[in-house]
């Protein structure tokens, strides 16, 4: 009963927020309501039982991705005509996406209608209490799928070096603070004290 | 709880397990409003020590009413809202704040068993939820529409995600050490170090770790000497200066929620939680939660210590220190203990067999 409310406010509000990403006019509001897509996302994996995924959902997505986004989007000024312009140019190749998408939840249920009930139940929340999600993800992950997962591994490290590597550019004249000097600096390098007669100021 | 009201007062499961859960929120929640007021005062209190001043010391005996009369003066304010700003996001941005400082406790155990959620992913938990407090920032930041917090909000996201990743790794080399993400289980892991000492801190490998995690707590809740949020000298208050009233309230008391939070936090993780930091029976005496207060005070002292005697950070200084000394520092760590414990715990007798699901699923033993 509860789990059954559960399931469909959070899928609801999953549904609504992101009609309201794409929608609103305001891409920070945008990003807000992305991010409250995400979370009733995170919401719906907890009820089927994949703790682990939610909160990896949560912490990688909210806590950095979307953080990120904002950063961006909070320092544009966007020109509502230029989107509107993107949207003619763009529209088939969106279409296409969306074709594809809805493809893949048509044959999703096509498959779901034809399995049995106990396998449908099974395949929706598969879920193993005796064995923790982050223990039964390890044991797949580092053993059956090793090869794959290190691959993934290599796949976001260089996409990562390519990432700095393309964005990265040598300024001519740009001078570096040498950190060590500075903390290595003491106050009797810099200043002397002195004791000048009446009369005579200081010598520089 | 839940078996209170199932049993002796007789009512349905379900509806029990709701009441008893909302009593537990509010057990948590009454007190640590509570405790938050008494912390301010403490704050100002061990501030003005520092500085030989008297600090609060009129309202009540020994000022101690300070913190309430504050509030009050606060309640009756009017809230203005300026009015370029996005009202929508400028309201919410406290209440973010203040929500995400207190939704973190319900994973904190305070003695065996007494722990709202006790679920297996706890410090994912934590992480997931210390990384919503950012937002609360930053929208307010934006929604001021404001130059200064602008600049406040900008700083605060930077800030804020550069820490999050050394803390990160810090909470991997505990967990590692403890075979747990739970924190219960996480802090009964920490028995007996030299037969007589309970927590990870005593652990010399780990000793390191719980450093870099209280510094990195300072920058996560933007405490002095990392205050460069609300640097009063640049930028009037941060991300506050357009609050006045109860929104400005909320962001108060999230403040310090947090940063009783991110105490408590140490205390659990590296400073033996609900055990007496002595492992002998005459201290089991004293109840857990005692023990958890007693560290959380001394974890809150060093925080306003430190901000009493250490000068604010330089904004490039604060960025090194994140990128360039913690988390090579703590990433290495985790690389450290992982070969520390495959060496401990699987020897160096070569490849042995895989573990099958049942045995994975069994709490990890320390050896």
């Amino acid at each position: 009963m509860i789990q059954a409310i559960a399931f469909y406010l959070f899928a609801a509000v999953v549904v609504i927020s992101a009609a309201l990403t794409i929608s609103s006019r305001n891409p920070v509001h945008s990003v807000m309501w992305l991010i409250l897509a995400f979370f009733n996302g995170a919401g719906l994996m907890v009820l089927v039982g994949a703790e682990f995924i939610a909160m990896l959902l949560v912490i990688v997505y909210v806590g950095a991705v979307a953080v990120l986004f904002l950063f961006v989007v909070m320092m544009l000024d966007i020109e509502v005509a230029e989107v509107r312009a993107g949207v003619a140019r763009y529209f088939g190749f969106g279409l296409l996406i969306a074709a594809a998408l809805f493809a893949e939840i048509v044959f999703y249920a096509y498959g779901a209608v034809g399995t049995g009930s106990l396998q449908l139940a099974q395949r929706v929340a598969p879920i193993n209490n005796a064995v923790p999600n982050i223990n039964a993800i390890g044991q797949l992950l580092y053993t059956r799928y090793i090869f794959i997962f290190e691959a993934a591994g290599l796949v976001l490290l260089v996409a990562m070096i390519g990432a700095i590597v393309l964005t990265h550019r040598e300024r001519g004249g740009t001078r570096y603070q040498n950190i060590s000097r500075q903390n290595a600096r003491r106050p009797e390098d810099a200043t002397r004290n002195t004791q000048p007669t009446v009369g005579q100021g200081v010598q520089l | 709880m839940t078996n209170f009201f199932n049993t002796t007062v007789g009512l349905p499961y379900g509806w029990a397990w709701f009441i008893a859960t909302i009593a537990g929120i509010l057990l948590i929640a009454l007190p640590l409003m509570l405790a938050v007021a008494m912390i301010i005062y403490a704050d100002r209190k061990i501030w003005a020590a520092m500085a030989l001043r008297r600090g609060p010391n009129v309202v009540g005996p020994f000022g101690l009413l300070q913190s309430f009369a504050d509030g009050l003066k606060v309640f009756l304010q009017e809230t203005i809202i300026p009015s370029a700003a996005n009202r929508g996001l400028f309201l919410l941005a406290p209440i973010i704040t203040f929500t995400v400082a207190l939704i973190v406790w319900a994973v904190i155990p305070f003695s065996p068993g007494a722990v709202l959620a006790d679920i297996n992913v706890g410090l994912l938990y934590v992480l997931a939820a210390s990384s919503l407090g950012v937002y609360g920032i930053i929208l307010s930041g934006w929604a001021s529409n404001s130059k200064y917090p602008f600049y406040s909000a900008l700083r605060a996201a930077a800030q804020m995600v550069s820490y999050e990743v050394s803390v990160g790794f810090v909470l991997i080399t505990v967990v590692l050490w403890s075979g747990s993400f739970n924190l219960s289980q996480i802090v009964e892991s920490q028995r007996g170090y030299y037969g007589i000492l309970n927590g990870h801190g005593f652990n010399p490998l780990l000793f390191p770790m719980s450093i870099v995690f209280l510094i990195s707590a300072m920058a996560e809740t933007g405490r002095a000497p990392f205050d460069l949020t609300e640097a009063e000298s640049e930028l009037v208050a941060g991300y506050q200066t357009e609050y006045s009233s109860m929104s400005f309230a909320l962001f108060w008391l999230g403040e310090y929620a947090n940063v009783i939070l991110m105490c408590t936090l140490t205390a659990t993780l590296f400073w033996g939680g609900w055990l007496p930091p002595v492992d002998l029976p005459i201290f089991y005496i004293v109840p857990g939660f005692i023990w958890l207060f007693l560290k959380m005070l001394f974890g809150f002292f060093v925080f306003s210590w430190v901000k009493a005697t250490v000068p604010r950070y330089r904004y490039d200084q604060l960025m090194r220190l994140g990128w360039k000394v913690f988390l090579p520092l703590s990433l290495f760590w985790v690389f450290m203990i992982s070969g520390v414990l495959m060496f401990m715990r699987v020897g160096t007798g070569g490849p042995v067999a895989a573990p099958t699901v049942a045995a994975a699923s069994a709490p990890a033993v320390r050896s």
